[in-house]
């Protein structure tokens, strides 16, 4: 492999790039899908390949493919050459990407239990044995749970010297019931939507959830869900759990973040921000109570690793410090327009794509609130929990968000369950309006592993550290 | 292997031989083998200059086994005999390291109409015609002193499935798209198009429409959200078309009960008649699904009747039918998916489609749209560059970006007219729609 980096790098200095770096990855996924007491699906999938980006020119070029030989690393890194020779007829300034950067070394996930060593038998046995839990209500139509592994081998090198090698893990699970009548569909998952709860982590991640201890309880729910009441429609105070305040994150801040955004590079697909260069350390993002950080350190996190795919070391940064917007999220060529050093965040799906700005875990950090003193201290309001729905605008202003599960909060307790729950807000009347964070007691750490981005698109595994959170005068109710 | 000289391809003789190899080989009781093969490329542009330029290429050998009433499924990006081997051994060891359950069966050889959906010039595209595309955008814009943003792709690629009950089934396609974003000071407007063949995305046309959209919607002021009477331009119309794909097009999802879809009943308005046809070239054709079965028409809605839903194996065998050729690569639990859709046009011209309306909104274009509840079809979304005010049979004004909340169903119940011209509108995941545009009598904006 190292060889191969080489050839890359060799050539691509040979035929005039004043900057190129390789990445070789290799990827294995394991996909595990139980189905109404039936295992519906097994697959082991495995991708291997290498790109090679450069500047010629002053303007980039990438090329990859998945042929791993001495003549396919020349033929592609050709075709690089030729693409940025393109791009160079029709580019503004020249890429800057700062000072130089030659990190060197080895990282790998922190595991406990490989999770590719763990028996088929085991892991199978476990999503039967919650999808037998989920059975057991009446009522339940559709019960799904699903396992997923993944063990990424990847190396970067470059013409600066640079030269890393990584092996990343990761582990997700989750179930879902689902109830229907003639006119309604409900439906309740755990630990969270999207298919499963994911984090860099061996198999002991996995057992960790007790799958089959809560499988009951969100099948009840999920049956509970079809009598129960609309969410009313008003303005209220809004209490979210923990796993809907990381989503709320990730759209509301974590985006609109990233530099790539700002400066127009995502315009014509996920959109910009408003969150530009002279609001930086003037706007007041949020209320005191919110401090949000980037940190490619947190234990577990989908966005942890060693280094970012430019070879920037892991960090943790500031992006909302106290309510003030103080950072974005960087890459090199970004931060250099800033007169800034990148933070670490560019990441690439794979060995087929450029890297891009992506979230790493970007955190709420915690509070000194609890979620009962929350609902104590509320006389009208609304407790959601676990995304169902979730739509933001191009800029990341204007939000609408719905939840498999709501409560109302009357008089300090809670009361009756609502379905169809949703809220909107704008974003920074939203977060200013957040008057209580939860403490470290209630803080986890929630994989995203459906982040998209990019064209052509990718899809990043990103993480957000959350606890419990409440915010006043909020729009619910918008489904009538 | 050798490789075609242009775009990189296996030699379909080749790739059969390949394939038949890895069926021999295999001790299941049925094996299938899949493969993808693309090499595509795309320039991607900001500011008014090229800032990412990407091209790859890439395969998939994918192999599902039955063995023993049990069913393993692995899949690598080589084609060589070393990674058939290794592929087919991952699978067969899935297979014996689970229990046995319900197994989804194969199909037997059926012949699948071939459709033409290659072109030369897309295949032998290069980056140089990309960024003279892309230069012709970006300089009209500066010389209206606005900003261009966009993507231009080309592609070329194949697919072939084959299984031990005697399919063999191959299409070789190629697909160019290109978008854009144009920006003022104070507003934006959207275009966007697709094509087999690359020579029929016309850069002028394309630049013409997103910087004359741009200028039309600057400085946009706030209007009250409300219901108004709406004109959706094709790109909404798709939009809407494939979240209801997406929702309950499926046999799954009626089996399941979480669908929209009640056959029989009057769901929409008359005037609205949805279909799925791979066979039809003037969308983005494909004559056989992930399971190689050969496709067929299916008529979704008829004149605003719920009347028929697509099928893969699964959902076929369990109601004792055939399938309609709309399965997904295994292992799939997602059920059937309608890739290939059409509205039927009506007889309105474009520019009188705002003509009666008293007061109501154009909506150029939907964005971040989601399901809130799959059986009211139930979506939420933003309007995005260009949404304008229409008074008095006028486009007057620019209007801020609005929220909708909104059933489908409820909306095209209240369809008013449908132009007789459509647009091809390839999707941004699987597949694409040619759609009119249309002018509904109410359409909820929620914020």
């Amino acid at each position: 492999m190292k060889d191969l980096a080489e050839a890359a790098l060799n050539a691509a200095q040979v035929k005039g790039a004043s900057y190129a770096d390789v990445r070789l990855d290799e990827h294995v996924t394991q996909d595990i899908i139980v189905k109404n007491g039936q295992l519906a699906a097994v697959s082991d999938d495995a991708s291997e390949g290498f790109g090679v980006r450069v500047i010629v020119d002053g303007a980039w070029g990438f090329a990859g493919s998945a042929r791993l030989d001495k003549a396919e690393v020349e033929q592609v890194t050709d075709r690089a050459i030729r693409i940025a020779r393109a791009s160079a007829r029709v580019r503004s300034a020249p890429v800057d990407l700062g000072p130089p950067v030659t990190s060197r070394g080895h990282y790998r996930t922190p595991l406990e239990r490989d999770p590719f060593a763990v028996p088929l038998a085991e892991k199978v046995d476990l999503l039967l044995r919650a999808d037998a839990a989920m059975g057991s209500v009446k009522g339940v139509t559709i019960r799904e749970g699903s396992m997923e592994f993944i063990r990424q081998a990847k190396l970067f090198a470059s013409t600066e010297g640079a030269f890393i090698e990584q092996e990343l893990f990761e582990s997700g699970a989750g179930i879902e019931a689902t109830a229907t009548s003639p006119d309604d569909v409900q439906n309740r998952s755990y630990p969270n939507s999207f298919g499963r709860h994911q984090g860099s982590a061996g198999y002991e991640y996995i057992t960790a959830l007790e799958l089959d201890r809560h499988a009951g309880r969100i099948a009840e729910e999920a049956v509970a869900l079809l009598s129960a009441p609309q969410c009313p429609s008003g303005v209220k105070t809004l209490i979210l759990d923990a796993s809907q305040t990381a989503l709320q994150i990730h759209e509301s801040c974590g985006h609109p973040t990233e530099l790539d955004r700002v400066f127009g590079m995502e315009a014509a697909y996920a959109g910009t921000s408003f969150m530009t260069p002279e609001k930086l350390n003037h706007l007041q993002y949020g209320s005191r109570n919110v401090t949000i950080t980037a940190d490619a350190l947190t234990p577990t996190g989908l966005g942890t690793f060693g280094w970012d795919d430019e070879g920037i070391p892991a960090q943790r940064t500031f992006l909302i410090k106290d309510g003030l917007f103080v950072g974005y999220l960087t890459s090199r060529e970004t931060a250099s327009v800033l007169g800034q050093q990148s933070n670490g965040t560019m990441r690439a799906d794979g060995w087929n794509r450029i890297p891009l700005i992506r979230m790493t875990n970007v955190n709420l950090e915690p509070g000194d609130s609890s979620l009962a003193e929350m609902v104590s201290e509320t006389k009208d309001g609304v407790y959601m929990e676990t995304n169902r729905s979730w739509s933001i605008d191009d800029k990341r202003l204007n939000f609408q968000f719905g939840t498999q599960l709501a409560y109302e909060v009357i008089n300090g307790k809670r009361g009756r369950m609502l379905k169809n729950a949703t809220y909107a807000g704008i974003t920074p009347e939203f977060w200013n309006s957040c008057d209580a964070v939860g403490g470290r007691a209630e803080w986890r750490v929630w994989g995203l592993a459906n982040c998209g981005k990019g064209q052509p698109p990718q899809v990043a595994h990103v993480a957000h550290g959350a606890a419990p959170a409440r915010f006043q005068h909020v729009k619910v109710g918008i489904l009538k | 292997m050798k490789s075609m000289e242009v775009v990189r391809l296996t030699d379909e003789a080749e790739l059969k031989q390949f394939m038949t190899r890895l069926l021999q080989r295999s001790p299941a009781q049925e094996t299938e083998v899949m493969v993808t093969e693309d090499d595509s490329a795309l320039t991607r542009f900001a500011n008014n200059g090229i800032h990412q330029n990407v091209a790859e290429r890439d395969a998939t050998v994918r192999v599902r086994v039955v063995k023993d009433g049990k069913t393993g499924v692995a899949s690598i990006n080589q084609m060589s005999e070393a990674a058939a081997a290794d592929v087919l051994k991952r699978a067969v060891a899935i297979a014996d390291l689970q229990p046995r359950s319900e197994v989804v069966p194969m199909p037997g050889p059926a012949a699948a109409r071939r459709v033409d959906a290659w072109s030369d010039a897309t295949a032998s595209a290069t980056p140089e015609e990309r960024a003279d595309f892309v230069e012709t955008v970006c300089a009209k814009a500066g010389r209206a002193g606005l900003k261009a943003f966009g993507a231009f792709s080309t592609s070329a690629g194949q697919f072939a499935i084959a299984n031990s009950l005697g399919v063999y089934n191959h299409q070789r396609s190629t697909q160019a798209t290109v978008n854009s974003v144009v920006m003022g000071d104070a507003g934006s407007g959207y275009a966007d198009r697709g094509a087999i063949d690359v020579r029929e995305l016309d850069k002028n046309e394309l630049a013409d429409e997103v910087i004359d959209k741009a200028q039309r919607n600057q400085n946009a002021q706030p209007v009250d959200p409300g219901i108004y009477e709406v004109v959706l331009e094709e790109y909404a119309v798709a939009e809407m078309l494939e979240f209801m794909s997406f929702m309950g097009f499926g046999a799954l999802a009626v089996q399941e009960e979480r669908s929209f879809m009640r056959l029989g009943e009057q769901i929409t308005g008359e005037q609205v008649n949805i279909f799925d046809d791979g066979l039809d070239r003037t969308g983005i054709p494909s004559s056989f699904d992930f399971e190689g079965v050969p496709k067929q028409r299916v008529e979704l809605i008829k004149n605003g009747v719920a009347s028929g839903l697509v099928y893969d194996m699964q959902t076929a065998t369990k109601e004792g039918r055939q399938s309609t050729g709309h399965g997904l690569p295994a292992p799939n639990t997602e059920g059937p998916f309608a890739v290939n859709l059409f509205m039927k046009p009506g007889s309105a011209a474009k520019a009188d489609l705002a003509s009666d309306i008293k007061r109501g909104i154009w909506v150029t274009r939907f964005w971040y749209v989601r399901v809130v509840h799959p059986k009211a079809s139930i979506i939420t979304g933003m309007t995005r560059e260009g949404t304008f005010l229409i008074e008095n049979g006028k486009i007057t004004r620019p209007v801020k970006d609005l929220r909708f909340t909104q059933s489908i169903l409820e909306a095209l119940n209240g369809t008013l007219a449908l132009t007789r011209s459509t647009k091809l509108q390839v999707s941004e995941y699987i597949g694409a729609a040619r759609v009119p545009a249309a002018r509904l009598k109410a359409f909820e904006f929620t914020s």
